[in-house]
């Protein structure tokens, strides 16, 4: 009996979240996928009709907009809190004194909820309340800053609020990265007289590129489910100009009583994240079998 | 919320254990401040009956939270006895196959004499009664600052070219024509009181609950387009994603000159202590017409006799003389009922009912498209996509109206 169960402990003890994840997670995936081929509106039917709710998903404006938004956004977010993640991360490395302060104050917008830092910068970026009403009492009375409610410009306030939110995070990882670096190789380099930046471009930052794909995939999976922000700062607005795909499936599923229309872009989503992670997956699983 | 849900249901089965008496178990999102006064009224006169009310509020999203709590609670077959739902969403829930039959309470109390004849088709399921309106909201209203319109010599517009020259005027004094707020509800409420002016009645009706392409694409509608463009011009800068009752208080401080509300907004008048008629200004928008918004509670079937008799006791009350009366006091609506005085009644009440009972006799009297009367969630939705997409960027309107024929081809 104890031998049955020491080898078979992990299993028995790994079964019951298995089989949730099963059930909760890949069955309610299949379930999602089979509702998105029916006529499903207020309760879901589940008579297959084909693929109508994914030829009007796509014959709708609405949709094209939210995804244009969602691959606008997520390319400006990820690059950008990346990028400037990798600066603060190199210069709090620099030995300062006060590392330990700073590195808390840029790390506590990630303390916060995305409803907070919505709110919050709705209130900066409105034209009557915020930076351009401040300024304008400054006396620059043509300043104007009115991208909150410009149709236009709106979706880069929701990059801007995700920025300031995420970058002090990415910033924790880098820094995490940098000081794994083997210092005897850079010690050597230092050595042979070669210049500081190119140490950083030749031997540092190649050296964490498992740090650059955990970040990626952190900050993609952010921009993927990004929901909450978009309703705390523009509510999807003016008009539907900052509408993204998980906002899209809440009005339809939740405001309109549509599910099957919210079913199949819940399973256009899902191919966009496995677009990304299926990659990483292979690449991860491909080093360990080598 | 799922608490309220576990709670609701354990009070409703103790409840249900220990008494016989008419139980209803009521879902409802009126949960602010003067919504849930008017609710309390209700509840206390079911239990002045006798009844045991288990109050089952969602509040949130519009009701949007509440409709989820429904679906939950119906896919797992123990629905509330009555439900705050309104408009084609009544129709939706019977094609399910969920709601009651309540003609036996309806006939009795002899609804059919008092309720006009196009909210009284809403309240039907192919024919039986299955649900009990509420009170009637006026969509179509122009609110006005009275001191401001008499400080510059402005009459109430009773068309849009008198509202256009107005507000030319206003604007050259400084002052700002439109109080709006950007949220795509909002901009619906002004363009179907927009489309009533421009397109009639008929068009109206043709346009927005039988979806008619030709109407939809036809060149009054491109009319009723270019009106918005021209009021887009006199909301100020700052609108986007405003609060209704914040673009209120813009009229009631005199920031702003007028605002495309339902009555609701009367309440927040009224709140602030303006008298109708001194104060403020109310008028039907520029048009012939009655845009109504029927509150009304859908039955659901339950099973076991107490929850029937506390169905029916609730539909009588419902429509009851005395609740529809004090309710409406409260919520700031009119009476669903033409035979209620409204002696206690403001002036803008008044003026409400008399077109109600006007448009009801000459057909104008018509469901309202931007808050779920006339059309299906759906549907709907598809067009304030477009009317709010149009407003708030410079499309042309004769492209809004292809994409407004497309995008209701599409959501059918």
């Amino acid at each position: 009996m104890s031998k049955w169960l020491e080898e078979h402990l992990p299993k028995v003890v790994l079964a019951p979240s298995f089989i949730a994840i099963l059930i909760f997670v890949y069955g309610f995936i299949a379930w999602t996928g089979w509702v998105s081929l029916t006529r499903s509106r207020l309760l879901p039917k589940y008579e297959i009709e084909g693929f109508i709710q994914y030829d009007k998903l796509f014959a709708s404006p609405r949709w094209d907009v939210a995804m244009n938004n969602l691959f606008l956004f997520g390319f400006l977010f990820i690059g950008i809190s990346m990028l400037l993640g990798l600066v603060l991360a190199i210069l709090l490395d620099q030995n300062i004194r006060t590392e330990g302060a700073i590195r808390t104050i840029y790390l506590y917008p990630m303390a916060l909820s995305m409803i907070v830092t919505g709110t919050a910068w709705k209130w900066i970026l409105n034209p009557g309340l915020g930076i351009e009403a401040t300024v304008r009492g400054w006396g620059f009375e043509s300043f104007t800053f009115d991208w909150l409610v410009n149709p236009d410009y709106a979706i880069y306030t929701i990059v801007l609020a995700a920025i300031w939110q995420s970058s002090g995070f990415v910033m924790a990882l880098f820094l995490a990265g940098l000081r794994s670096v083997d210092t005897e190789i850079i010690r050597a380099a230092q050595v042979d007289g070669i210049p500081t930046w190119r140490i950083y471009t030749a031997i540092i930052i190649p050296s964490m590129a498992p740090i650059f794909l955990s970040a990626f995939i952190v900050l993609a999976h952010l921009a993927i489910k990004a929901f909450d922000l978009v309703i705390a700062l523009t509510g999807g607005g003016p008009g539907f100009a900052t509408d993204l795909p998980a906002t899209y499936m809440y009005a339809m599923a939740f405001s309109r009583g549509d599910i099957g229309q919210a079913a199949a872009s819940a399973m256009i989503m899902m191919a966009v994240v496995f677009t990304i992670v299926v990659p990483y997956l292979y690449s991860e699983l491909r080093a360990k079998n080598d | 919320m799922k608490a309220t849900v576990l709670t609701a249901s354990t009070l409703a089965l103790i409840a249900g254990a220990a008494l016989a008496e008419p139980k209803a178990e009521v879902l409802h999102w009126w949960t602010s401040g003067g919504e849930a006064k008017s609710v309390a009224v209700l509840q206390q006169e079911f239990a002045d009956k006798g009844g045991v009310w288990t109050d089952m509020p969602v509040a949130g999203g519009g009701g949007d939270a509440a409709m989820t709590a429904l679906r939950a609670r119906v896919l797992s077959g123990n629905a509330p006895t009555a439900v705050q739902l309104k408009g084609p969403a009544i129709q939706e829930w019977y094609e399910e196959g969920v709601l009651a039959d309540i003609s036996d309470v309806a006939e009795a109390q002899g609804w059919a004499d008092v309720l006009p004849a196009s909210i009284a088709g809403h309240m039907k399921c192919e024919g039986t009664w299955c649900a009990a309106p509420v009170n009637v909201h006026r969509v179509d209203w122009i609110w006005a600052n009275a001191e401001v319109l008499a400080a510059n010599d402005i009459e109430m517009p009773t068309t849009w070219e008198e509202f256009n020259a107005a507000a030319e005027k206003l604007q050259a004094a400084g002052i700002i024509p439109l109080a709006h707020g950007g949220q795509a509800w909002q901009d619906a409420t002004v363009f179907e009181a927009v489309a009533l002016g421009i397109l009639g009645a008929d068009g109206f009706k043709k346009a927005f609950v039988d979806l008619d392409e030709a109407t939809l694409t036809s060149p009054e509608m491109v009319q009723v387009f270019d009106q918005m463009r021209t009021l887009r011009g006199y909301v100020d800068p700052n609108f986007p994603g405003r609060d209704w009752n914040l673009a209120t208080a813009m009229v009631m401080n005199g920031e702003a000159a007028f605002q495309i509300m339902g009555d609701w907004a009367k309440g927040e008048f009224l709140a602030a202590g303006k008298t109708p008629g001194e104060d403020f200004l109310c008028a039907s928008v520029p048009g012939d017409g009655f845009l109504y918004n029927v509150d009304s509670f859908a039955m659901f079937d339950v099973s076991g006799d107490d929850a029937k008799a506390g169905q029916e006791l609730l539909a009588e009350l419902i429509v009851g003389p005395s609740f529809q009366k004090v309710f409406n006091l409260n919520k700031g609506s009119i009476p669903v009922r033409t035979d209620v005085s409204l002696e206690e009644f403001d002036m803008c009440a008044k003026l409400s009912s008399e077109d109600m009972t006007a448009s009801a006799d000459n057909g104008s009297l018509l469901p309202s498209y931007a808050h779920g009367m006339a059309l299906r969630g759906a549907q709907s939705g598809a067009i304030t996509d477009v009317v709010t997409q149009h407003f708030n960027s410079d499309m042309s309107s004769e492209d809004a109206v292809q994409a407004l024929a497309a995008a209701v081809a599409n959501s059918l």
